[in-house]
């Protein structure tokens, strides 16, 4: 897919809140080994935190890159999975927040973790089509694991805005995206549940592999790449082995990986996992650097998107603080505070 | 004008008690100052209190308290300063006789607190703050008194135990108080060591939570002969407001409120603080005893609390202060408090209570000083 | 649960909307419609930068109702850049090492809320600041 105008993205923020969990620390209370733990630590919102505030501060930062004025922004899209408000839009507040309001277009994207490249693929339509100059897109989650289960070690917190706009201000010129979608039920959470299940091994092949790796070839189809002809390649990251096997199996080098890799220090943020792995290399990729980026969201599908940074990226980068800052801003918490800052105590 | 006596004092005591209603307490305290005045009947109510329509679900305590204290058809209506509405109650009632508009008006402060559970009383409490831009924050009524108190000690040098001594001279002279909540002294250890509530105040620095009505009745100075040889005469009052949050002070450490009431107050009464023998100190948190006393002239700035610790405010001491208790030990029923205080004082000036004075003062501050009276009385 | 009196002040406390008197040039936060200075009534809307120190500070232990869920907290006076004092709670603080001075940036963060079904008051607090770059 390509747009009609030449755009790109012209502004990006991340935000990861300061509290860890160590995941030898959740082994040892559910009786696992604390050294056989799929990420360092996970990243733990604290209790006047949520998706919301979270996508305010992101969504900061990508203005202070972007330096526009917030009224030019015709749509403020908040992808997520974890609302603070089941029904009621985050994009309304987090609109008013940074001053879009009242000509805007400000709606929630669900699709588990990709609902933030959704909404970034929704951007990008909106810009590239004419219908609005700018367009901020954020994928932001603050994710539940249920205690003992697997997905506990890794459920974090964290998000990241891009605001997309013309090419000639972009920090990172658009080049195509595609979408590939599919009816697959590998991790899902019904309406009025607290949890999400999933299908252990089947969220393997043929759920993030299957997609992640379909998407990055047709787009590379388009393109006339190959993944490994990007200076960084970026994936969705639940874990660590999962991207560096999907790596593995688009025939891309470990090193193009690991600079846009953050799970291991933070977890799987959910809705801003892929996009916070791009924060992360806009942080440190050069002008002419190529970007393939590459979402995965359970039910199924992935969105993958083709970059070329510009020299405008020297310039903004250091506006705000960068994916580093925010990782390395730690406290380290222990479970029972954890237990309460994630309400799991049932009173 | 005319100039105003008080004829009747009465009150209720200060503590929980569970089988008094607002309007028992209300009307107790109407009648014991009735009885001490030898009066049945006044011409109007003025009734200090806070809030009673959230620890109560009660509004129109006009009516509720004339109607149950069997006064009839009289005038009767509420006045509100927060914590300070009890100081505010007697300036309406005081402008009431000395305009001539009435003969013998009732002055009844009264607070129920205990009505409400938990952290509801917390939560009401800091109505008295500015709601929308403190109370939001879920800064609570102490938090911002402790916010004060770190500055003051930031600005001043002023030690910890000095601020201490508040507390712990209200406890020692609530011994002899029978309306008193806490007729028990405390040593100063046990203050600085009690538990933290809002970082630095501690828990035995700030006032409780009770209830308990005080009334007074006023009327002329020359119609006062008439029903008692000691009246206590009115010399001075005056009820001046700050702003509301303490964010919009010109200073955080002082309350202009109390400053300019004060000025009023000594204009008014042809006195100056070296006249003054005794205060009824709002001492709701240790800080605000030190401030008062810097405010109203007393100390200079950043020495209150050295005064305290130095024992200058000890009944026998140069200037006795909260000689019933104070709002730390006798209790701060809120809307109240103010009725108390001049109770205390009236009792001291016409020779029923600890301190044999001729001239006093009453303070009593609302919020965080946000709206404060300052009263000065004397034997004639 | 007061749906009005949030939606009238969430603008003004997700921005720091204060006021600046047009005819003194004095500035006001909160904002006014009559100029405490002055006492003139023509004021427009001025928004506060943000960034500040802490002018004083308190932790608190005994929350009021409402507001166990980040207990204990801190809460202080803020005394912004253009001189301006403002009341907020801080976050992501170590309350031990809090000082009378120290530099704070204003974040947007869950005031509190009407229990699980009620609205979320979101609004201002501040925190140590951040540095851009590691």
């Amino acid at each position: 897919m390509k747009t009609i105008k030449d755009i790109g993205i012209v502004g990006y923020g991340a935000y990861v809140p300061m509290y860890r969990i160590k995941n030898s620390d959740i082994a040892r209370v559910w009786g696992n080994d604390p050294n056989r733990v799929p990420v360092k630590e996970k990243s733990v919102p604290g209790p006047d935190e949520d998706a919301c505030t979270i996508a305010c501060e992101a969504s900061k930062n990508a203005l202070l890159r972007a330096l526009i004025d917030p009224q030019k922004l015709g749509a403020v899209w908040v992808g997520t999975e974890s609302k603070p408000y089941a029904v009621k839009p985050t994009s309304t507040i987090v609109a008013e927040v940074i001053g879009a309001t009242p000509l805007i277009n400000a709606a929630d994207w669900e699709f588990a973790c990709k609902a933030g490249t959704e909404a970034l693929q929704g951007a990008l339509g909106y810009v590239g089509s004419g219908m609005s100059e700018y367009a901020l897109a954020i994928g932001v989650d603050t994710a539940q694991g249920q205690p003992a289960d697997a997905l506990e070690y890794t459920a974090a917190a964290g998000g990241s805005a891009l605001i997309v706009g013309p090419a000639s201000e972009s920090v990172a010129l658009y080049e195509g995206s595609c979408s590939y979608v599919t009816d697959t039920p590998d991790f899902w959470r019904r309406q009025h549940e607290h949890y999400p299940k999933h299908a252990s091994r089947f969220t393997g092949m043929p759920a993030y592999f299957y997609h992640i790796t379909n998407a990055a070839k047709q787009l590379c189809g388009e393109m006339g790449t190959e993944p490994n002809d990007y200076d960084y390649v970026i994936l969705h990251q639940p874990n660590t082995k999962f991207p560096m096997a999907a790596a593995s199996m688009l025939g891309v080098d470990k090193e193009k990986v690991i600079p846009g890799l953050i799970a291991p220090y933070i977890g799987n943020t959910y809705a801003g996992s892929a996009v916070l792995g791009l924060a992360a290399v806009f942080d440190v990729a050069k002008p002419g650097e190529k970007i393939l980026c590459v979402s995965y969201g359970s039910g199924a599908g992935s969105d993958a998107f083709s970059f070329t940074m510009t020299e405008k990226i020297d310039e903004v980068r250091n506006n705000a603080p960068n994916v580093k800052s925010y990782v390395g801003r730690r406290v380290s918490i222990d479970y029972a505070t954890y237990a309460r800052y994630r309400q799991k105590i049932r009173m | 004008m005319e100039e105003v006596a008080i004829i009747g004092i009465g009150c209720t005591p200060v503590g929980e008690p569970w089988h008094k209603s607002l309007r028992n307490m209300a009307v107790e305290s109407t009648w014991a100052a009735m009885d001490d005045a030898g009066i049945d009947q006044v011409d109007g109510l003025v009734v200090g209190n806070m809030s009673s329509g959230n620890f109560n679900d009660q509004e129109s305590l006009g009516s509720l308290i004339a109607d149950y204290a069997g006064l009839g058809n009289i005038s009767a209506f509420k006045v509100e300063g927060a914590c300070g509405s009890g100081g505010a109650a007697f300036k309406a009632g005081l402008m009431a006789v000395a305009s001539g508009y009435h003969e013998t008006v009732c002055v009844t402060g009264v607070e129920k607190m205990t009505d409400v559970v938990g952290d509801n009383a917390t939560k009401i409490l800091a109505n008295a703050s500015d709601r929308e831009y403190e109370a939001i924050h879920g800064i609570s009524f102490v938090g911002l008194n402790a916010m004060i108190m770190r500055r003051y000690i930031h600005d001043y040098n002023v030690k910890r135990e000095d601020l201490c001594s508040f507390p712990v001279n209200s406890h020692k002279n609530a011994v002899h108080n029978k309306y008193a909540m806490f007729r028990k002294e405390i040593k100063l250890d046990t203050v600085m060591n009690s538990p933290s509530v809002a970082d630095p105040m501690t828990l035995m620095e700030c006032a409780p939570i009770c209830d308990g009505a005080a009334s007074l009745i006023l009327t002329t100075k020359e119609k006062a002969k008439e029903f008692t040889d000691t009246p206590v005469v009115v010399k001075g009052c005056s009820v001046k407001v700050d702003t509301i949050g303490v964010h919009d002070r010109k200073t955080v450490t002082s309350m202009n409120a109390t400053v300019t009431a004060a000025k009023d107050a000594y204009k008014q009464s042809g006195c100056t603080p070296k006249d003054i023998e005794t205060i009824e100190l709002h001492d709701a948190f240790s800080i605000m005893g030190a401030i008062g006393l810097e405010d109203l002239g007393f100390a200079e700035r950043g020495k209150g609390a050295r005064m305290a610790a130095e024992g200058e405010i000890a009944i026998g001491g140069r200037l006795p202060c909260c000689t019933f208790g104070g709002l730390k030990a006798r209790g701060h029923p809120v809307g109240a408090t103010g009725v108390y205080q001049l109770a205390e004082l009236g009792w001291n000036l016409r020779g029923d209570g600890p301190v044999d004075a001729e001239v006093g003062m009453a303070q009593n501050i609302g919020g965080t000083g946000s709206t404060v009276s300052v009263t000065i009385m004397g034997r004639d | 649960m007061s749906v009005p009196r949030h939606w009238r002040e969430n603008v003004k406390r997700y921005r720091l909307l204060g006021s600046r008197c047009n005819s003194c040039g004095k500035l006001h936060y909160p904002e006014r419609t009559v100029c405490p200075e002055c006492k003139s009534r023509e004021l427009s809307t001025y928004q506060f930068k943000g960034n500040g120190k802490i002018y004083s500070y308190t932790v608190v232990w005994a929350p009021p109702e409402g507001y166990e869920f980040c207990k204990p907290y801190a809460a202080a006076l803020i005394e912004l850049e253009e001189g301006e004092i403002v009341t907020a709670q801080l976050t992501d603080c170590d309350l031990d090492k809090l000082e009378i001075g120290m530099p704070v940036e204003p974040v947007v963060r869950k005031l509190f809320a009407y229990g699980e079904a009620g609205i979320i008051v979101y609004g201002y607090k501040f925190r140590p600041i951040m540095p851009k770059a590691k």
